[in-house]
């Protein structure tokens, strides 16, 4: 066993073209996807898009209608669910009301029979290691929501799994104690080196705590990439506006060069963003552009900085939210935007009512490929 | 600081005491007390009493007589008997119903509540008419193999009779418990390696247990209290009939049987002392909102299908037999001797509906009645569980849960005891002089049921509802006619109809109650017809009506409020 008390056998897990219909709904479509030896993998999508449904078909609960699923050089696409080694954890943590936490944790090394001396001492471990070191005799009932997920987590560790499985396991937790338990998370998952994936529709969790995301729509894998990637190069209107807040203009490209291209946007003009993508849209193409928040700028009605994009409009709203104050503008031209800047010192935010002039820079515009249809 | 202390205290106390509330509370402990507690403590009192002075004399009298043991002995045996068979039935189609997807399924889940729609003394005259000495199965053995089976003699006629009657309780409440088992617990389980029968065996059985336990419990609280079965088989040697005969032969002042009442209501607190532990446990395992929805119900194909459908179909079969006996026996003039009738009528029909119509009219009346206290009670008392602040609410629920563990013969000792003889106020008779007695002991009796359906119904109304109508300007009186009534009256309802299904086929309290023949019900007229053999035909015809009236009230509480079948008899 070595110093580690769990030397995780991580396994690759590769999902070939698989799709899965409940009725005339594609839970899952023809998902491929490669996760590598220790990595973390998040699947994130708004709900029902699909993700519990993939993550059930990697642990065995449900057998895809096309497509397969392996383990390393394993198929184990028609392996029921006690053959895998895939270690799930539930949503609810469906933690055993009648046993108590050691049981709990104990249930799946006696499944694999092992003597009685080595299961205690590994129990031990495992809820040291989720921080539960002498909760062993409590039954569940007896435990917060946050000590329950711990015991969930260190039932499924303790027996070495293959991968690790978590199906959106903070979402019952409250907001402190969901960070705490997150870090903790992939700290133990570092300690491991584990094969994780992780479910969720929360885009901060999947963006903090993930090494690479699939953000799915659908039951479809839209883009697939780390969080900085998935964040800064949305590959589709859908991710940047599900991943963080975007303000999405779609125009027409007007001129297109390397490093520059320029887009006719209805009601504001032409504005200028400086692509670093070899495959430039031609002049004459619909193109969406979009643009973060937090990229945006706010200045009096007169003052335009060189060389960035500006627009004219009003304030409507603003909200301090201390570190920042998040605006909503209407563009001259109709369109509403929002925009969120650094809390000015001794300043005073714009007011509601006041005329001011929108500004961002050509490299912050993201330049969203068309639909794929 | 002290000040504001003291002045908490006494704002706390005021909330404690407040008036409307304690006057409802009393006034409900008042009936409480009057038709249930002071009963059953006058059955005590008089069988712990001798010569003016408390003593065990009268327990140690009945120990000695070897009748009472036998009693006792045969009582617990078949309670226990009719739940080990029970089982046997119940949980192989509690889990075909719930885990298995085959055709037929459907009807598993509706034909399995049928044996409970027809009180188990008609059941029982109709198991006489097929198993019978002389029954159908018998005239058929003796003539192909000139053999005869006793299926119907003695305790075992009693047993069988009752299993068949009473194995939904096992069924509906085990069925129930798998039904709202997580699915995530069992998959969590196969996740970690177990599956098949060690899966059952760690994880179903255990989590399943307490809607079993809850099942078995009713069986065998039933089995003790069920007065009917043994007279109509004319087995006598149990503590329900013998309690009866005691009181109606020996007289009211007999002391044994109201040992033997003791002895009854022992039984059952032990039985419900047994279940406590099991029965605390069953919230825990039930699914949670937000997990899919995985039906763990899968297809059967092949030779499961094939077991799955001989089990289910002859099981269901022999527990419908007394449905069908007691179908033919009613268009029969003649039979008996023979397979089947040897001649037809309807004649039995006109008897009970033209002659003798007052029975099936006073079920009609004394249920309804019973059912309308009921569920005026049962709203009061859930309110001031839920809602109200006063002391003394725990007081009421304990008295209101007490009738679950009072058999129907000694609820009807205890009232023999406490009204007869003395004009009751505002009555100008004594109380078990006038109908009414049997309509108090009736809403008693099923009020357990009424005030759970009505405080599960309360406690699904959030408190905010009312706050928002108050809010709004709504005074107490207005908000509870706007909002907490008709949010509860689905609750109201199911409760009541639970209340009119059960006591419109009760029988224990009932025979030892009816004042006179012609203020007897249903259930009474068929007890009474059932004595000689010409009234067999109209005793089955009236059988069939209490046939139908617990199947259309059955009928309706599914239909209102799709809560699936069995609502009523789940614990
Ligand atoms: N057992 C099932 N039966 C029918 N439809 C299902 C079932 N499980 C999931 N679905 C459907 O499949 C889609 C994807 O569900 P799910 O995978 O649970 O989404 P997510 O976890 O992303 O919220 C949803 O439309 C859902 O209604
Ligand atoms: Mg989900």
């Amino acid at each position: 066993m070595g110093s580690q008390p769990f030397a995780a056998k991580a396994a690759e897990v590769r999902i070939e073209g698989v799709s899965k219909r409940f009725g005339e709904t594609w839970a899952v479509r023809e998902v491929t996807l490669r996760i590598g030896r220790g990595e973390f993998f998040t699947f994130l999508g708004p709900s029902g898009c699909g993700k519990t449904t993939l993550l059930r078909i990697v642990a065995g609960f449900a057998v895809p209608d096309a497509g397969e699923v392996c383990f390393d050089e394993e198929r184990v696409t028609d392996l029921p669910p006690w053959r895998r080694n895939a270690g799930m954890v539930f949503q609810s943590y469906a933690l055993w009301p009648h046993l108590s936490v050691q049981e709990n944790v104990a249930f799946g090394l006696r499944e694999r029979r092992l003597p009685a001396a080595e299961i205690r001492e590994r129990v031990v471990a495992a809820l040291a290691l989720v921080g539960l070191a002498g909760m062993e005799r409590r039954r569940p009932s007896q435990l917060s929501g946050g000590q329950q997920q711990r015991v969930a987590l260190a039932r499924t560790l303790v027996v070495e799994p293959r991968v690790l499985l978590l199906d959106e396991p903070l979402s019952n937790l409250d907001a402190k104690l969901r960070e705490q338990m997150g870090h903790e998370l992939t700290r133990i998952q570092r300690e491991l080196g584990i094969t994780t994936i992780y479910v969720t529709h929360d885009q901060e969790e999947a963006l903090g705590l993930s090494g690479r995301i699939a953000v799915m729509d659908g039951g479809r894998i839209v883009q697939e990439g780390t969080p900085q990637e998935v964040y800064h190069r949305p590959a589709r209107r859908f991710v940047a506006e599900f991943v963080g807040v975007s303000n999405v203009f779609p125009g027409t490209v007007r001129e297109a060069s390397p490093g520059r291209l320029v887009a006719e946007v209805p009601g504001i003009g032409l504005l200028e963003a400086s692509p670093d993508h070899a495959a430039l849209p031609q002049p004459g193409a619909p193109v969406l552009l979009s643009v973060r928040p937090e990229a945006m700028t706010l200045w009096g009605p007169e003052e335009k900085p060189a060389g960035k994009n500006a627009a004219r409009g009003m304030v409507r709203a603003s909200t301090f939210q201390g570190a920042s104050v998040e605006y909503e503008v209407l563009l001259e031209g109709g369109r509403p935007v929002r925009v969120s800047t650094a809390t000015p010192k001794g300043q005073r935010p714009f007011p509601p009512g006041a005329t001011v002039t929108v500004c961002f820079d050509p490299a912050d515009v993201i330049l969203i490929p068309p639909e794929a249809r | 600081m002290a000040g504001a202390g003291l002045l908490g205290r006494v704002r706390a106390i005021r909330v404690l005491l407040d008036p409307v509330q304690m006057a409802l509370l009393l006034v409900l402990l008042t009936i409480l007390v009057v038709f249930i507690l002071y009963p059953l403590l006058q059955v005590l009192a008089v069988a712990f009493t001798a010569d003016g002075r408390v003593s065990l004399i009268h327990l140690r009298n009945f120990f000695a007589r070897p009748l009472f043991r036998e009693a006792l002995a045969a009582s617990l045996l078949s309670g226990v008997l009719a739940v080990v068979f029970g089982s046997l039935v119940g949980l192989p189609l509690a889990y075909f119903s719930v885990r298995f997807q085959f055709r037929g399924r459907l009807l598993l889940q509706t034909l399995g509540i049928l044996p409970l729609v027809i009180p188990p003394f008609v059941g029982a005259v109709a198991f006489q008419q097929v198993l019978g000495r002389s029954g159908m199965v018998n005239l058929l053995l003796q003539e192909h193999f000139g053999v005869t089976i006793p299926f119907m003699e003695g305790l075992a006629g009693v047993v069988l009779v009752q299993t068949l009657h009473y194995f939904p309780f096992i069924m509906l409440n085990t069925a129930a418990a798998l039904a709202n088992l997580d699915p995530s617990l069992e998959e969590m389980a196969q996740n970690m390696g177990c599956h098949g029968f060690r899966l059952f065996r760690r994880v179903t059985l255990p989590l399943v247990l307490p809607g079993y336990v809850a099942g078995a419990l009713l069986v065998f609280i039933r089995v003790v209290d069920d007065l009917g079965t043994p007279l109509m088989l004319n087995y006598t040697k149990l503590l329900a009939p013998q309690a009866y005969l005691r009181i109606t032969t020996v007289g009211l002042n007999d002391v044994d049987g109201y040992v033997i009442c003791v002895i009854m209501v022992v039984l059952s607190l032990l039985a419900l002392w047994g279940a406590r532990r099991y029965l605390s446990l069953g919230e825990y395992a039930t699914v949670q909102r937000g997990t899919t929805g995985a039906s763990l119900a899968r297809p059967v194909r092949g030779w499961r299908l094939l077991l799955v459908w001989v089990v289910s179909g002859s099981l269901l079969a022999l527990a419908l037999l007394p449905h069908l006996g007691i179908a033919v026996l009613s268009f029969a003039r003649i039979w008996s001797f023979s397979v089947l009738p040897v001649q037809w009528t309807a004649g039995n029909y006109g008897e009970i509906l033209f002659r003798t119509p007052h029975f099936v009219k006073n079920t009609l009346l004394y249920s309804l009645l019973a059912a309308g206290i009921d569920v005026l009670l049962g709203a009061a008392i859930a309110f001031l569980l839920v809602r109200g602040k006063v002391v003394g609410r725990s007081v009421l629920d304990a008295i209101a849960t007490m009738p679950l563990a009072i058999p129907g013969v000694v609820l009807a000792v205890g009232y023999l005891r406490v009204f007869h003889g003395w004009d009751f106020p505002g009555l100008g008779q004594p109380l078990t002089a006038s109908w009414l007695i049997l309509v108090v002991a009736y809403s008693m009796r099923r009020l357990p049921y009424t005030v759970r359906a009505c405080d599960a119904a309360m406690r699904q109304i959030h408190a905010s509802l009312e706050e928002a109508a108050m809010n709004l300007g709504s005074n107490r009186r207005r908000t509870f006619f706007k909002v907490t009534f008709p949010l509860m009256l689905g609750g109201l309802v199911a409760g009541g109809l639970i209340a009119f299904i059960t006591s419109s086929v009760e029988l224990s309290s009932t025979i030892m109650l009816v004042p006179r023949m012609e203020m007897g019900p249903l259930a009474y007229g068929i007890y009474i017809y059932m004595q000689s053999a010409v009234g067999r035909g109209p005793g089955a015809a009236l059988g069939v009506v209490a046939i139908l009236l617990v199947l259309a009230g059955t009928v309706a509480l599914n239909r209102i409020f799709s809560r699936g079948t069995g609502t009523a008899f789940k614990l």
